[in-house]
């Protein structure tokens, strides 16, 4: 058998795997924190409980609708994304000209109030959802067997963050939101209506994480508390890559990701907290983050 | 720099103390007296917390910094506390102090760190490293991981006052609270405690008057580390255990919650707040109804509604009534 540094090419290969699916998650979380951020500058706690909801859409879907995975992966993205500008319009709006700590504080309460709902109906033991059957299966590699669902969810990610990038540095909405990003005031100005496009923005990064919960449904169970043990790693995946760009999140959290997983082979113990340490080495080194431009 | 910050209750920079004393001798009556008509294990957790929420008040009413983090030192504090007593069979006040050191080592390291940066990346930096921590105590051995530390005895207070006697312990416990609140108010209105507020307020002019800003942070945040980890250890003496619960972040949580209930950077505000919060977890505990839940929506109705919270409300109120 082929050994790199004394560990099998397999199961190195196998923790890579892992590691680029959570990467995926922790990208495809941190796009959505950092496109509301960057124009709302709310720092949105809640998005760890809008991906468990996008779960739960989906599982509620084909539970009581009879609605499967890819009608689930469009419908349930809608449902959270309509969800979040609700919240939006009729609560989060008044913060806005407040301290930026409220944002954070009230979408916490939010986290906490959406987790101790399902929590309530559901219990915390997760409920199964099948991967779709166009999905199932393995394919052998040769150095590796890769689960035909894991492949998708990497490659999925990958398409939704980089189209993301494209809508929002290429296309003329995309313009209009790094405009009012940079200057809400004078964008407004120019006739843009600023209050509809925070609304949709805020709407849009929750859309994101009902997406990453979906694809998140059948490789993890459908649970309430998965959205809160993954937020604390998305926020210091977010505080390593800065919040100043777009593209920064995406690929801080590819990184973070394939790390974690090399960490669970070559120093196992250190495997959770890897992301935190390499958070304060970043801070000591580089506050502003890889790459943030503000300080 | 935005000129709104975080609501708080105006407090005027020199007054009298009397009223003060009058405050704090209606204070300490009222302890004395409550274990009459109040079961006094309540009334020693609500004393915990409103010590822990005063702490965390410390920073962030006074130097305007929010800590998501202030769970670390409550429960790191309690760990040690309670494996000193348990293991080391030390008396009560040496596991006391030795639960203040682990939060003041603790402080200084988490505060070094998240002290480079400023408002939310603040409190995200907070939040991930006591996640950090907890992650640590759930694998190293003495922690006991999901079991946690327990059955043990509270043993003889200098080897003299049994603390196993309830009454004992309560009035040990009020004591300590006591000091605590003083210390935090001493600490509030000395010249140190101007400077935090002058960060607080303008943290570009107070660097320009020449202040090291970043020190007086770091101080800051030690000592409300080292008051929160206080009220930790005092909470294991009181339980008999440490757990989990006491490090997660949910802790860090609910200390916000009690703050900003009662009325972030007011002095009765925090204990106010903890009691609120004490009492409604008691009377939902045995209700089958969700706490989370509850937690969460009087976060937002907090956030939305009333961010001076119900002391700084009542201050509001009796100011623009005398104006």
């Amino acid at each position: 058998m082929t050994m790199i540094f004394g560990v099998p090419l397999p199961a190195l290969m196998g923790q890579l795997l892992v590691g680029l699916i959570n990467g995926s998650f922790y990208a495809l979380l941190s796009l959505g924190l950092a496109v509301i951020f960057g124009l709302l500058r709310v720092i949105n706690f809640a998005h760890g409980a809008f991906y468990m909801l996008g779960a739960f859409a989906a599982w509620m879907l084909l539970a009581y609708a009879g609605i499967g995975y890819w009608g689930a992966l469009v419908l349930a993205p809608l449902i959270v994304g309509v969800a979040g500008m609700a919240i939006e319009r009729l609560m989060l709006r008044r913060l806005y000209g407040l301290d930026h700590l409220y944002g954070l504080l009230f979408t916490f309460g939010l986290a906490l109030l959406l987790e101790g709902t399902f929590r309530h109906f559901f219990g915390t033991s997760g409920q199964p959802y099948a991967a779709p059957e166009a999905l199932r299966g393995a394919t052998n590699l040769g150095f590796m067997v890769l689960p035909n669902y894991r492949g998708w969810v990497v490659a999925a990610s990958l398409v939704i963050c980089l189209g993301t990038w494209a809508v929002i540095e290429k296309t003329s909405i995309g313009a209009y939101l790094r405009a009012a990003t940079e200057n809400a005031t004078l964008v407004q100005a120019f006739g843009v209506n600023v209050p509809v496009l925070l609304t949709v923005t805020y709407g849009f990064g929750c859309a994101l994480a009902g997406i990453a919960g979906v694809l998140a449904a059948p490789v993890f169970q459908v649970s309430p508390l998965m959205g809160s043990n993954l937020i604390i790693v998305v926020f210091a995946v977010v505080v390593i890559g800065g919040m100043g760009s777009i593209l920064g999140a995406i690929v801080t959290g590819y990184m973070l990701g394939i790390v974690e997983g090399l960490c669970k082979v070559f120093y196992p113990e250190a495997a959770n907290i890897v992301v935190f340490v390499i958070m304060a080495i970043v801070l000591l080194l580089r506050p502003a983050g890889l790459f943030g431009k503000d300080s | 720099m935005s000129a709104t910050r975080i609501d708080t209750a105006g407090m005027p920079a020199r007054r009298s103390a009397a009223p003060a004393l009058i405050l704090l001798a209606a204070l300490v009556a009222a302890l004395l007296i409550a274990p009459v008509w109040i079961y006094p294990v309540f009334m020693m957790k609500l004393l915990c917390f409103a010590l822990f929420a005063a702490a965390f008040n410390l920073l962030l009413g006074y130097t305007g910094l929010l800590s998501f983090g202030h769970a670390a030192f409550f429960g790191g504090a309690a760990y040690v506390s309670a494996h000193a007593m348990k293991v080391w069979q030390v008396t009560p006040e040496v596991a006391i102090l030795a639960g203040i050191a682990t939060a003041v080592v603790l402080g200084l390291v988490i505060g070094a760190i998240a002290i480079r940066r400023q408002g939310i990346y603040f409190a995200m930096i907070t939040l991930a490293l006591s996640q950090m921590f907890y992650f640590f105590c759930l694998q190293a051995p003495f922690t006991n991981g999901e079991d946690g530390i327990q059955g043990f005895s509270r043993g003889r207070l200098f080897g003299l006052v049994d603390l196993n006697d309830t009454m004992n312990l309560y009035y040990f416990i009020a004591a300590v609270t006591v000091l605590g609140l003083l210390a935090i108010w001493r600490i509030v209105h000395s010249p140190f405690g101007q400077i935090l507020k002058a960060i607080r307020e303008n943290e570009p002019r107070t660097i320009s008057l020449g202040y090291s800003v970043q020190r007086y942070k770091l101080a800051a945040f030690v000592m409300s580390a080292a008051l929160a980890g206080l009220a930790g250890s005092l909470k294991a003496l009181l339980f008999q255990f440490a757990t989990l619960t006491d490090v997660a972040w949910n802790m860090s949580g609910e200390v916000i919650l009690m703050t900003l209930l009662g009325g972030i950077g007011t002095m009765a505000g925090p204990v106010v707040g903890a009691a609120i919060l004490v009492g409604l977890q008691n009377f939902f505990a045995t209700s089958g109804f969700p706490v989370t839940i509850v937690l969460g929506a009087t976060f937002m109705i907090c956030v939305l509604l009333f961010r001076r919270g119900v002391v700084g409300e009542l201050a509001h109120w009796l100011e623009s009534r005398k104006a």
